[in-house]
């Protein structure tokens, strides 16, 4: 069993009210970085797989030379392997440069059974990277995962249950197959005292545009975006001004505070 | 060069955020001075197709088939880049369900499009070009996104529009389309389905939320929430601590790691307020806190709140309401 966990370094989440527009235009975001909170649910799924099945888990991510930090994490929590992506050349993609640039590393990472992945970002929160990864790759897509139900490595199939607006939804697909975990699916465990080590001395390999085989510049790099971001802003402050509900007793605080729910036709 | 839009349905029955994006498609082809063509895949569902026309689509592509029934992306995606090439509509809008999303992204990957994702905002440019506005870094900042190529897409989040007036009245005409894939050429295959629970109104589509955190301080906490949110026809939400905690399944959560949301009403009962919460909920209409906790950060963004304990309050409001809705 091979599993490729695709993870991204994002601001830690207690951060993120503090990232201003302009840091964003500019990149240079003044936050602590963590592993994608939804991604580390895809981590604990390949470790889970591996200790169940045998086998082994790469942890892989594209980003500047600190992401490797994220990579660490990854490995520290129990990934054998890990791969950073990281070149200038990459500059500020989108979710098919990078789609693409993944799938192109995936191939020469080489025989592989599964990519997980987590359901979306908290900084790009377009959850589009799973998609692009899978069909640049052209195997099936199986997202929402909440639960594995069934893999057999030698049949080479798997059977999930998604969790979508209406209800579960179990579907069978064969392998290998992109899996984007969501919440639900597992408890991340936290890295061990050994695992820590290990990731500290690990020499974590860096490939550039060059280093990934058959990988075609102009799609891997930021000219090829199809979208752009611009007009970047706060969004406006709720100009809320709390009132305080107060009365003799707490039947009275309800009468009031239904009065105002009336006037203000929201029930 | 029209506006296209992507109707979802689920066993035979449309998701209503798709109406809620017709409508805005409807309004954008308007000031294009072009025209709406809605597309409906499934089996079974030419009565769909007949609705879209009377939420504002001109034509309607149908796509009947048994391939279809149920949501797989591959069959789906390719009936819908078939479409694209031979259309090569100007604008295409799709709901921002599960599936909607990954349909949308799909088919952003296969064409070489972009896809801006959980529309807040949709607007044209001078040139008449899509400008959209979503939310990133989980809310905490807004961009708009332009594209570089056509059709430029986007998925909307639910209550973005409002939803539109059907009228059955109006004339359109709908157009029979075959499938693409035949069910030997789709890998993926639905095996079995577990409805949610029935008349239980989901977070992300509801108009009034009430949600409890770690103030309800167990399973049966959420008992006094549940009977306000069924006096009140709301979802029932959560906070991440109470859906880690384990009292009440995942799908209730709000926030950056569960859903982000934003009612006309957010009754937030035990909250504290942490800023991964508010960060779901905080474009909410209306914000009703109801905390013992007088320095509770979620006061900060409230309209209305009330300290005090959520055992006395929850249960004396549903009684009020019940009175006074008639419920």
């Amino acid at each position: 069993m091979h599993a490729i966990v695709c993870l991204k370094q994002v601001p830690d989440t207690a951060e993120l009210p503090k990232v201003e527009p302009a840091d964003v235009m500019q990149g240079t975001l003044k936050v602590t970085r963590v592993v994608n909170p939804w991604d580390e649910y895809a981590i604990e799924e390949a470790l889970r797989l591996k200790e169940a099945h045998g086998g082994k888990v790469t942890a892989l991510t594209l980003g500047p030379a600190e992401a490797t930090e994220a990579l660490r994490a990854a490995v520290a929590m129990g990934s054998d392997e890990a791969v950073l992506l990281s070149d200038p050349a990459f500059g500020d993609g989108d979710a098919w440069t990078i789609g693409y640039t993944l799938a192109q590393a995936i191939r020469q990472i080489g025989q592989y059974d599964l990519v997980l992945c987590g359901k979306e970002t908290v900084d790009g929160n377009s959850g589009l990277t799973a998609a692009t990864t899978a069909r640049y790759l052209s195997i099936p897509l199986l997202t929402c995962v909440i639960k594995i139900r069934e893999v057999d490595f030698t049949a080479h199939t798997i059977t999930v249950e998604r969790l979508v607006e209406e209800g579960l939804e179990v579907v069978s697909a064969p392998l290998p197959a992109v899996v984007a975990v969501i919440k639900g699916i597992n408890e991340p465990r936290y890295p061990s005292f050994r695992g820590i080590r290990t990731a500290a001395r690990m020499a974590i390999p860096v490939w550039g545009m060059g280093d990934i085989a058959g990988l075609e510049a102009d799609k891997a790099s930021e000219a090829a975006a199809a979208v752009r971001w611009t007009n970047i802003r706060k969004p406006p402050a709720r100009a809320a001004q709390c009132e305080i509900i107060e009365a003799d007793t707490v039947e009275e605080q309800a009468r009031i505070l239904a009065d105002r729910l009336l006037a203000a036709k929201v029930i | 060069m029209s506006v296209f839009v992507w109707i979802e349905q689920f066993n035979g029955t449309p998701v209503s955020l798709s109406w809620e994006v017709l409508g805005k498609a409807r309004q954008l082809a308007d000031a294009r001075g072009t025209t709406v063509a809605a597309i409906v895949l499934g089996q079974g569902v030419e009565e769909i197709a007949r609705q879209a026309i009377g939420y504002g689509a001109d034509t309607v592509y149908l796509a009947d088939d048994a391939t279809l029934a149920s949501f797989r992306l591959d069959p789906y995606a390719a009936v819908l880049k078939r479409l694209i090439e031979e259309h090569q509509p100007a604008i295409l809008l799709w709901g921002g369900t599960s599936r909607g999303r990954e349909l949308a992204a799909a088919v952003s990957a296969d064409l070489g499009l972009g896809v801006a994702a959980e529309c807040l905002d949709l607007r044209l440019d001078d040139e008449g070009n899509l400008v959209a506005t979503r939310p990133i870094y989980t809310g905490n900042i807004l961009t708009d996104v332009v594209f570089r190529r056509r059709p430029q897409m986007a998925t909307v989040r639910a209550r973005a529009f409002p939803m539109p007036e059907a009228d059955a009245s109006r004339s359109g005409e709908v157009i029979a389309i075959p499938a693409v894939l035949r069910e030997e050429e789709i890998p993926v295959k639905v095996v079995g389905f577990e409805q949610a629970g029935t008349g239980e109104v989901s977070v992300a589509e509801a108009n009034i939320i009430v949600s409890g955190g770690r103030g309800v301080k167990g399973p049966e906490g959420f008992q006094p929430i549940r009977e306000l949110a069924a006096v009140l026809g709301a979802a029932v939400g959560a906070s991440r601590a109470a859906v880690d905690a384990g009292w009440i399944p995942y799908k209730h959560q709000v926030g950056q790691t569960g859903k982000q949301v934003r009612p006309d009403l957010y009754i937030a009962c035990g909250i504290s307020g942490a800023i991964q919460h508010l960060a779901g909920m905080r474009t909410s209409k209306v914000i009703v806190a109801i905390n013992k906790d007088p320095e509770a950060p979620i006061f900060q963004v409230a309209d209305y709140g009330i300290v005090e304990d959520l055992f006395k309050v929850v249960p004396a409001l549903t009684e009020v309401l019940k009175e006074r809705l008639a419920r």
